[in-house]
């Protein structure tokens, strides 16, 4: 019984399964003449298109590069440009023994250990099917000279390439970044933006700068030729052609007058500057130190160039003004006075006895003034001019953490500025919430007394202190700040200006603004913290100096530069808004272990100031009359 | 002596398979002699990996199908694991995470999947024959949707087409009820859009320009267009053998590989397309017909998936060269250069001659 069930079910599921195969058999038949049909059709029906078509097909598209876009500073001054060069390159695909070819080449063609260097690289970031340069540069001699015994060399040809130039070399590097060979992770972006047919024949794309931000507009687009091919595969005649259209000009709003002397006037020293026009939010001038020459990225920078670059002590390559962090030191102080006033406090005639000390209740730990035996009767308007510790150590305290970050947090400190540069970091705002989260620890009373004074957590780019002042500057109206003023399409046949937006706005009450001003604009007086930088000026400049420690100083201990590695000492700022009355520019300069704020990184301020608003270029007369000025009153040793 | 050892040799072998097998290949060897512009190094390489893949079926030929039966479950959870090294540790090469560096070697475990997949579900469905429950089909999609969904991350879009397929061939030959698949059919066509939204830009853009390959003549249509002309100038006789200019003037893209037949196509023309087509439907054939009497569960399914896989290679790269499908990479089997493929194409053969050549006597008792 039993087993008949067996055989029974056996041959019912024989029976399903044959069933099933059928189906799956008629599939197969149906989808192989879904393939007859399609064949019939490209074959038969449709063959003499086809055939004329493949005919034509001795027709190739061929990509045009469209020209790259300039870039020119606001007066017209070329800060990018092309230009056409003659490359021998090397398709090692087609080449053969490449090692050999090269030395065969070098008879003819000088060849240096550095082209040999660049061309290794080059050559393991590429496909062998793809041509690499191994000389650039050619003279009109050494390009007849290979000509003539080009049947020596299989997949070695000579091209005019369109080159990139930096005519003004090392000046706003980070600013104008640079272009390089597209690489594997460039080609996945492009492919991920759909951009990359676009890119059929170029070798470069920008890698820093506004040469990266605005590799849309500067790019073009490409076009392509049909051209007419011998059964070698060499070009015989020219059918159609669809030009390419050229890229975007881009006009900054920078001067490379301007800059040039931001960057002069910081000698050696390593820093950021960043200037700001309050008004609309262009940026005039934008300095990270030291700089390097974008040349070299473009025909593909050798290796050794390039680790001298990366491990620099000295970072050249970082982009300071955006992403540089550094406590703002005394610096933030002008806008926790805003803060303070807005939230009614400390309004004239209000004012403390300052001991050099500000402490705790229930504790003994002594916040010190940076100037010991502290600074007497202080009113607000003074606190900011001699820069007074105890005075914000207190008025923090007093007004408390939120309220403090979410007020001066509309002046773009913890945020993004949002200029048109890739890479850009936001700084830190500390909140009780933020420490939870990265730490897990709460927050201290005493971390607020010395977010007063710009220390603990509290960290800022030069870019949004700059930005920050640029807003104080503006009575509390942040402008978006950008460096493209316009873009010019068609060879400039089209002017677009760049849009002027508001990006924020806090109301504030104007005798508050007069009062911060005041007190900024005595920091550059006889008597304030910069006054050797206020010497001698035709207009009034509201100012603010700074410092931020490098290392911590013991509870007790003195600072003593002179004792220090120049790497441990301190770091100067400085911020100033001049005219003080109609602010035309807004400056945040930082001297990294510049040591003191107003005498190393405002004179780099006052000299930019004096082109802007003057006219005036530093001349080594005028240094030497700056010699000869009296001694300046006294300047802080610490702040 | 020699025949004695010649004997032992062809045991498990099928002639009928061997012979069409030992056709395509030197067909494919030919074309292939002429797509790579007639380097004859490709062809003795290639001629390598048939060599190999050939001493790999005859292995497999064989082995016993109650082996086979034992090793499926751990197979397929070796290769699972190796999916997730993949994911994890994987080394990315032309943008797609499919290599794993063992320090000997790289594999490719998705390639070890479109066998492993369609044995261990056999296997399932032979294990679970007596109480087959709709849960059974359920748990067997979970069994395949995971694998899949791993490759489909890489991406690797043709070899995830190939495993599923190989998977839902085991589930439509088990007995999958008429309703869930027309049921599935009809709500596939309701979650298009939805797939839609979800792919990645580069597969829209390759569905988009399989309707007009025109809209991006320099870029993703380039393959389409260039194969469609190559197809199409070859006319009913084709241009003879080293004669295509499409192909031999650097038009076509891929063409030793994934695009060998837009070459076959243009050299022997709509004859030679035929010619070709009845050659592979032989192979399936004889592959249905070794399903069709297998002896138990297991090897039927088994037998069944490969052969219907082989047939999916074999649509879809004719599709998509020809334009009625999109571009995904499944080579032609015999005929497209490469080892990986070649193996597994061949592994899968030769499991089918062990299935054939390993009959025992039905117990009657």
């Amino acid at each position: 019984m039993r087993l008949r069930f067996e055989v029974k079910n056996h041959s019912l599921e024989h029976h399903q399964y044959s069933l099933r195969l059928r189906v799956a058999t008629g599939f197969i038949f149906f989808c192989f003449a879904v393939l007859l049909v399609r064949f019939f059709y490209l074959q038969l029906w449709k063959y003499e298109y086809f055939q004329t078509l493949a005919e034509n097909n001795r027709v190739s598209l061929v990509p045009i590069v469209p020209n790259r876009g300039l870039i020119l500073d606001r007066n017209g001054v070329t800060l990018a440009h092309n230009f056409f060069v003659y490359t021998l390159e090397i398709t090692p695909s087609k080449a053969g023994d490449v090692e050999e070819t090269i030395n065969k080449i070098s008879e003819f063609i000088e060849v240096s250990a550095e082209d040999r260097k660049r061309f290794k690289k080059l050559r393991q970031e590429s496909h062998s099917f793809e041509s690499v340069p191994i000389r650039t540069h050619l003279n009109e001699v050494e390009a007849a000279k290979f000509a003539a015994n080009r049947y020596q060399f299989p997949g070695v040809e000579i091209r005019s390439r369109l080159f990139r130039h930096y005519p003004l070399g090392n000046l706003g590097v980070h600013m104008i970044g640079y272009i390089g060979r597209i690489n594997e992770a460039d080609v996945k972006a492009l492919e991920k933006s759909e951009d990359i047919s676009n890119y059929k024949g170029s070798d470069h794309i920008g890698k820093g700068g506004i040469e990266q931000y605005y590799e849309r507009e500067l790019h073009g687009t490409t076009g392509f030729q049909q051209v007419e091919i011998d059964a070698d595969g060499q070009a015989v005649r020219v059918l159609s052609s669809t030009p390419p259209v050229p890229g975007d000009n881009l006009v900054l709003s920078i001067d490379s007058k301007m800059q040039e002397i931001a960057e002069k006037a910081f000698e050696n020293h390593r820093g950021a500057m960043v200037a700001i026009n309050p008004k609309n939010g262009e940026i005039l001038s934008y300095v990270s130190m030291p700089t390097f020459d974008p040349n070299l990225f473009v025909d593909g920078i050798d290796a050794d160039t390039w680790k001298t670059l990366n491990g620099s002590l000295d970072k050249p390559l970082i982009n300071r003004p955006i992403r540089g962090i550094y406590p703002p030191g005394s610096t933030f102080k002008p806008f926790v006075a805003m803060a303070g006033l807005e939230d009614g406090r400390r309004h004239p005639p209000f004012s403390i006895g300052d001991p050099g000390f500000y402490t705790l209740a229930g504790s003994a730990h002594q916040y010190r003034d940076w100037k010991p035996g502290g600074h007497g009767q202080v009113d607000m308007q003074r606190a900011i001019t001699v820069s007074c510790d105890t005075f914000f150590y207190g008025l923090a305290l007093e007004m408390g953490i939120d309220k403090l970050t979410s007020f001066v947090s509309h002046f773009g400190f913890g945020k993004k500025t949002g200029i048109d540069l890739v890479g850009e970091i936001g700084g830190l705002l500390p909140t009780p919430e933020w420490k939870w989260r990265r730490w897990k620890q709460r927050w201290y009373p005493g971390e607020t007394v010395i977010v007063g004074i710009g220390q603990g957590y509290t960290l800022v780019t030069p870019m949004q202190l700059a930005q920050a002042t640029a807003v104080l500057a503006n009575n509390g109206v942040a402008m978006q700040p950008h460096l493209v003023s316009s873009i010019q399409k068609h060879n400039g046949a089209e002017n677009h200006l760049m849009p002027i937006t508001k990006l924020d706005e806090v109301l504030l009450d104007q005798r508050n603004i007069e009062i911060v001003r005041a007190g900024m604009v005595d920091v550059t007086k006889p008597g304030g913290t910069a006054a050797s930088v206020g010497a001698g000026a035709s207009y009034n400049i509201a100012a603010k100096t700074g410092t931020a420690q490098v290392v911590g100083i013991k509870q007790g201990a003195k600072y003593n530069a002179g004792g220090m590695d120049e790497r441990h000492r301190d770091h100067a700022l400085f911020i100033a808004y001049a005219p003080a009355e109609d602010p035309k520019i807004a400056v945040a300069v930082i001297v990294e272990n510049g040591g003191h704020g107003g005498s190393a990184a405002g004179p780099i301020a006052r000299k930019v100031m004096d082109y802007y608003l003057l006219g005036k270029e530093p001349s080594t007369e005028n240094d030497a009359g700056k010699k000869a000025e009296p001694p300046i009153p006294e300047d802080a040793p610490h702040d | 002596m020699i025949s004695k050892i010649l004997e032992r040799l062809k045991t498990h072998i099928d002639p009928f398979l061997m012979g069409c097998i030992s056709f395509s290949c030197i067909v494919g060897l030919f074309v292939l002699y002429s797509a790579s512009g007639g380097s004859f190094d490709r062809v003795l390489s290639q001629f390598l990996n048939i060599s190999a893949a050939l001493t790999i079926m005859w292995l497999a030929a064989n082995t016993s199908p109650h082996y086979l039966e034992r090793i499926a479950l751990p197979l397929f959870v070796l290769g699972l694991l190796l999916l997730l090294g993949v994911a994890l540790f994987g080394e990315i090469s032309h943008g797609a995470r499919r290599w794993l560096n063992l320090g000997v070697g790289r594999i490719q475990p998705s390639e070890l999947m479109k066998i492993a997949v369609p044995m261990m579900l056999a296997w399932y469905f032979a294990k679970r024959e007596q109480s087959l429950r709709w849960i059974d089909y359920a748990v067997a999609a979970l069994l395949l949707v995971v694998p899949v969904g791993l490759i489909m991350k890489q991406p690797d879009l043709g070899t995830a087409l190939i495993i599923a397929a190989a998977g839902f061939y085991v589930l439509f030959l088990a007995g999958l009820s008429w309703k869930i698949l027309i049921g599935g059919a009809v709500s596939a066509a309701v979650m298009a859009p939805i797939f839609w939204s979800l792919m990645h830009d580069y597969q829209r853009k390759r569905i988009e320009i399989l309707f007009d390959p025109y809209q991006d003549p320099l870029g993703a249509g380039y393959h389409t267009i260039q194969a469609s002309i190559a197809l199409g100038s070859g006319g009913f006789a084709g241009k003879g053998w080293m004669e295509g200019t499409q192909s031999q003037l650097d038009f076509l893209p891929e063409r030793t590989t994934d695009f060998i037949f837009a070459v076959f196509g243009e050299e022997f023309g709509f004859l030679g397309n035929v010619l070709l087509l009845i050659l592979f439907i032989l192979l399936i054939g004889r592959g249905l017909v070794i399903s069709s009497q297998a002896q138990n569960t297991f090897t039927r399914l088994l037998a069944g998936s490969i052969t219907l896989t082989f047939f999916t290679y074999v649509f879809v790269n004719m599709g998509m060269v020809s334009g009625v499908l999109p571009v995904v990479g499944v080579p032609l089997p015999f005929v497209s250069y490469g080892g990986t493929s070649l193996v597994t194409i061949l592994l899968g053969f030769g499991i089918l001659m062990s299935i054939h050549t390993h009959k025992t006597l039905m117990s009657t008792s």
